[in-house]
């Protein structure tokens, strides 16, 4: 991503106009190997149309800046569950649900969306949610 | 007892098929101002809150502490409880107070001081308020598209004309929740054959509708229900954060969402706690901001009828909307499920959005009949397309649609139905016959479509879910069963997805698939003058509509031929005979050469003449040139005539029986509705004046009275009136005229 040290954030957007060209899929490929041509020849799959963690933390740096702060923090929670594969993200949201869980076992949830896919944001909501979830009787 | 039968039909009326109710906090039936809504409050300590409307940290539930820690800008907290509600209030309809100043204040507000806020203000404020704190500064509007068989021509069909229409979004949901797959698809399809660009989903349980964001087939989602109670919560088998993972797990893939609350909803699933509605939504707004959702769904929604059962109900589902935007999200402000017997009621709620304009005015127009919405919505449905349109154009305002032709409609549906077709053959799905094609273009509803083969839909629904295949299959199908432009539009939808610019607030796209959110297209209202104006090329879409004629188009046929028989001879004298004189208007017969429902002015002047004469009196015609105006017409034939009395008719056939010693304005009979006269009514006019000569007693010509005729005339009249003015010449008197033609009586 194109970043000038006195652009702010709101001039790349939207990353579509200002950005076409430097944006990857979550699998890498440019924004412009996404056409027909390729599609017809069997040359993108379905995980060529992820969006990349990236580009996700640059829209939460722009909706940061235009005041939009809860979103920007859930983006920067998406970029992190980018690369995650589905259904694991499946099953984390399955656990978050009411008496799905024990305390210990989002706990250990948490250490494991850390360790494996380095989502600290997502395992401090987690624990965070444990926290809640056991004073309230949710576990 | 007595019965009027006034209150009889007042029984009758569709507004007391409503449900009506008496306030009863404990249980919740209360709007807002409840008894045991607690009193703003917050206080902070080393970064943390430690209490918020009047609730300690250690017995806060779960919503008061996702609240507490996550909702609230604590910088602004304190400067905000420390303003009175009622400034803030004026600052919300202060056009010298910037939206983003308030947005900043209000960032940290707890619910109970928002809803403080909002107490003071009326509707009206309200109303100018949400036309300033609505984030995206173009409105737009989202369409519901369901039918009972779920067949996919008709809703390919339904979601293009839906997107032709102008809709924004289009959202379908399932009678049979293993449809999703093919629904979602269906209309994902349509919407891009009617217009590249249009986001749509399918609202179906959170797991599968995941599933439908992950494959591609969905571009949003708004099922992310939030409650204000933890009750109600918990029964909604959620807690704020896994909806808040949920929000992002969606963001992660590119897809867009909103959260869905509204009042009414705790009250309903039995977890008030004995609050009011509007502070369960407050709370529930604040759990949305938290969770970082760029935006909601709320006014009440599916449960409008139960406020609306209560005194302010309506105000306070405004109230909703206004909170909503205060915090910086889109709002889809309802007005889709059922919420009253009575149109005018309906449509007096929908004000309430509808003027001030909102990021999707309905959160859900029906776009299919009413019978085919399964969302259990349909307050406005297709057949108030027109009405719609019609009132945007009253008012200037644009609420997302405008008109198009039935030709139009007809083509797109054709085309979606065969784009869906060409998508089912690519994939092996059980094939739409040519019969379900034609069906689906011209339908009314699902009733008339052909019934499918419902076990063989959903295997290929259940196969099609828990494969590797995806919305890549689908763009793949449609180019290769020649819908290249549409495949086209399916990519660039996904590459979209890819750049995640339509993830920031109140994003839309326009047809080239240019982005409109809260950051590119910020709501810069100031006042009069400024933020978003209905004009230009778009202003001329919407007051274009279909039923407008050109004005030339009311005069088609006058003046074509002029009536051969009346001749003009030399100026007018006045008589001794002991006739009656008809008097006409300047463009009599010549510039104009029918009355306003169409009456030949020959015939006209046979009829009138044949009365007379049955009378034994001679009938003398001359034209009045000085005047167009009927009164003046038959008073100068007053003067002329021996007897005194003269009939006065205006091209147009508005006629008046009038004599020599009556003041201008006054007459012996008046026939001001002139549609409603017919030939015959012509020739008792003619009968009537001949008596009045005559000096007998006479009872006046019956005439019908129909307001409504004016109603739909008056454009007619008005161009008919203007087209006699133009032969008026004010220093010209009177002619004599002939009319070869004599009464066989």
């Amino acid at each position: 991503m194109k970043k000038g040290c006195y652009v702010s954030e709101k001039e790349h957007y939207p990353l579509g106009e200002h950005a076409r060209e430097s944006v990857r899929s979550r699998t890498g490929r440019p924004l412009s190997d996404l056409t027909m041509e390729n599609l017809r020849a069997g040359k993108i799959d379905a995980d060529d149309l992820g969006i990349h963690p990236d580009t996700l933390r640059e829209q939460a740096s722009i909706a940061e800046e235009a005041g939009f702060p809860q979103l920007a923090a859930n983006f920067r929670r998406a970029a992190e569950l980018a690369t995650v594969p589905n259904e694991k993200v499946l099953a984390v949201y399955e656990a978050l649900r009411p008496y799905r869980l024990t305390y210990e076992e989002l706990l250990a949830l948490a250490d494991e969306v850390e360790l494996e896919y380095d989502a600290v944001e997502n395992a401090r909501f987690i624990r965070e949610a444990a926290e809640v979830y056991r004073k309230q009787g949710l576990v | 007892m007595r019965e009027s039968k006034r209150f009889a039909l007042l029984d009758d009326r569709p507004i007391n098929k409503d449900a009506f109710v008496h306030e009863w906090p404990e249980a919740g039936l209360i709007v807002s101002d409840g008894p045991d809504d607690p009193k703003p409050s917050l206080r902070v300590e080393d970064g943390r809150v430690m209490e918020m409307d009047g609730v300690p940290r250690e017995e806060m539930d779960m919503i008061d502490r996702f609240i507490a820690d996550h909702a609230l800008d604590l910088s602004v907290a304190q400067q905000a409880m420390s303003t009175p509600s009622e400034a803030i209030a004026r600052m919300l309809v202060d056009i010298n107070v910037s939206r983003e100043e308030v947005s900043r204040l209000v960032a940290g507000c707890t619910a109970a001081k928002l809803v403080e806020i909002v107490g003071h203000m009326s509707v009206l404020e309200m109303m100018m308020g949400l036309g300033k704190m609505r984030v995206r500064r173009t409105p737009a509007n989202q369409a519901h598209v369901t039918n009972r068989k779920e067949n996919p021509a008709l809703l390919a069909a339904d979601a293009a004309e839906a997107a032709l229409r102008g809709f924004a979004e289009n959202e379908t949901t399932v009678g049979v929740a293993r449809y999703a797959p093919l629904n979602a698809l269906s209309i994902l399809v349509g919407s891009q054959v009617g217009r590249g660009g249009v986001l749509t989903q399918c609202a179906v349980e959170e797991g599968v509708n995941l599933r439908l964001g992950f494959k591609g087939l969905t571009s949003y989602a708004e099922t992310l229900s939030v409650y204000g109670t933890e009750g109600a919560f918990v029964d909604g088998d959620d807690t704020p954060w896994s909806k808040a993972f949920l929000a992002s797990a969606y963001a992660s893939r590119g897809v867009k969402i909103r959260f869905t609350s509204g009042t009414g909803s705790e009250a309903l699933m039995g977890h008030s706690e004995g609050r009011s509605m509007l502070y369960l939504e407050a709370r529930c707004l604040l759990v949305t901001r938290g969770a970082g959702s760029q935006g909601v769904q709320n006014g009440s929604i599916s449960c409008v009828a139960l406020p609306e059962s209560l005194p302010g109900g309506v105000r306070v589902i405004l109230a909703e909307n206004l909170l909503a935007s205060m915090l910086n999200l889109e709002v889809a402000s309802g007005n889709d499920a059922l919420a009253s017997h009575s149109d005018m009621r309906k449509t007096a709620k929908l004000m309430c959005q509808f003027i001030p304009g909102t990021d999707f005015v309905h959160s859900g127009f029906s776009a299919v009949p009413r019978y085919d919405n399964m969302f259990g919505g349909g307050c406005f449905d297709v057949t108030e397309y027109d009405d719609y349109n019609v009132i945007q154009r009253d008012m200037k305002i644009d609420a997302g649609l405008h008109p198009i032709s039935e030709e139009e409609a007809l083509t797109i549906r054709e085309r979606a139905a065969r784009a869906i077709q060409a998508v089912y053959k690519g994939l092996d799905f059980p094939s739409i016959t040519e019969e379900e094609i034609e069906a689906a273009v011209t339908a009314m509803d699902s009733r008339d479509m052909p019934d499918r083969n419902v076990a063989e839909d959903l295997e290929a629904a259940d196969a099609f879910l828990a494969g590797d295949r995806t919305v890549l299959d689908a763009i793949r199908a449609l180019d290769e069963g020649g819908f290249p432009e549409v495949a086209e539009r399916l990519l660039e939808l996904t590459r979209q997805r890819v750049l995640g610019d339509y993830l920031q607030p109140s994003a839309i796209f326009d047809a080239n698939f240019g982005v409109l959110s809260g950051i590119n297209d910020p709501n810069d209202y100031r006042g009069p003058g400024t933020g978003y104006r209905l004009e230009g090329e778009r202003w001329d879409k919407v007051r274009d509509i279909p039923q407008a004629k050109s004005p030339a188009g009311y005069l088609e046929g006058q003046g074509e031929n002029p009536v051969e028989r009346l001749k003009e001879l030399g100026p007018a004298a006045k008589g001794d005979a002991p006739e009656v004189v008809i008097a006409v208007g300047p463009a009599f017969g010549k510039e104009l050469t029918q009355t306003i429902n169409g009456l030949p002015h020959d015939q006209v002047l046979e009829q009138v003449m044949t009365g007379i004469a049955e009378e034994g009196l001679s009938a003398r015609l001359v034209k009045v040139h000085h005047s167009a105006d009927c009164a003046f017409i038959g008073y100068a034939g007053a003067q002329l005539s021996g007897s005194g009395v003269s009939i006065g008719m205006q091209s147009r056939g508005t006629t008046v029986i009038h004599r020599a010693d009556l003041a201008p304005l006054n007459n012996l009979e008046l026939f001001s509705h002139s549609p409603n006269l017919t030939l015959e009514s012509f020739r008792e006019i003619g009968r009537n004046a001949a008596r009045y000569a005559k000096g007998e007693s006479v009872e006046p010509v019956p005439v019908k009275v129909d307001n409504w005729v004016r109603l739909r005339l008056i454009v007619k009249t008005m161009l008919l009136h203007r087209r006699e003015c133009e032969e008026v010449d004010p220093d010209r008197p009177p002619t004599e005229l002939w009319f070869d033609w004599e009464p066989d009586v």
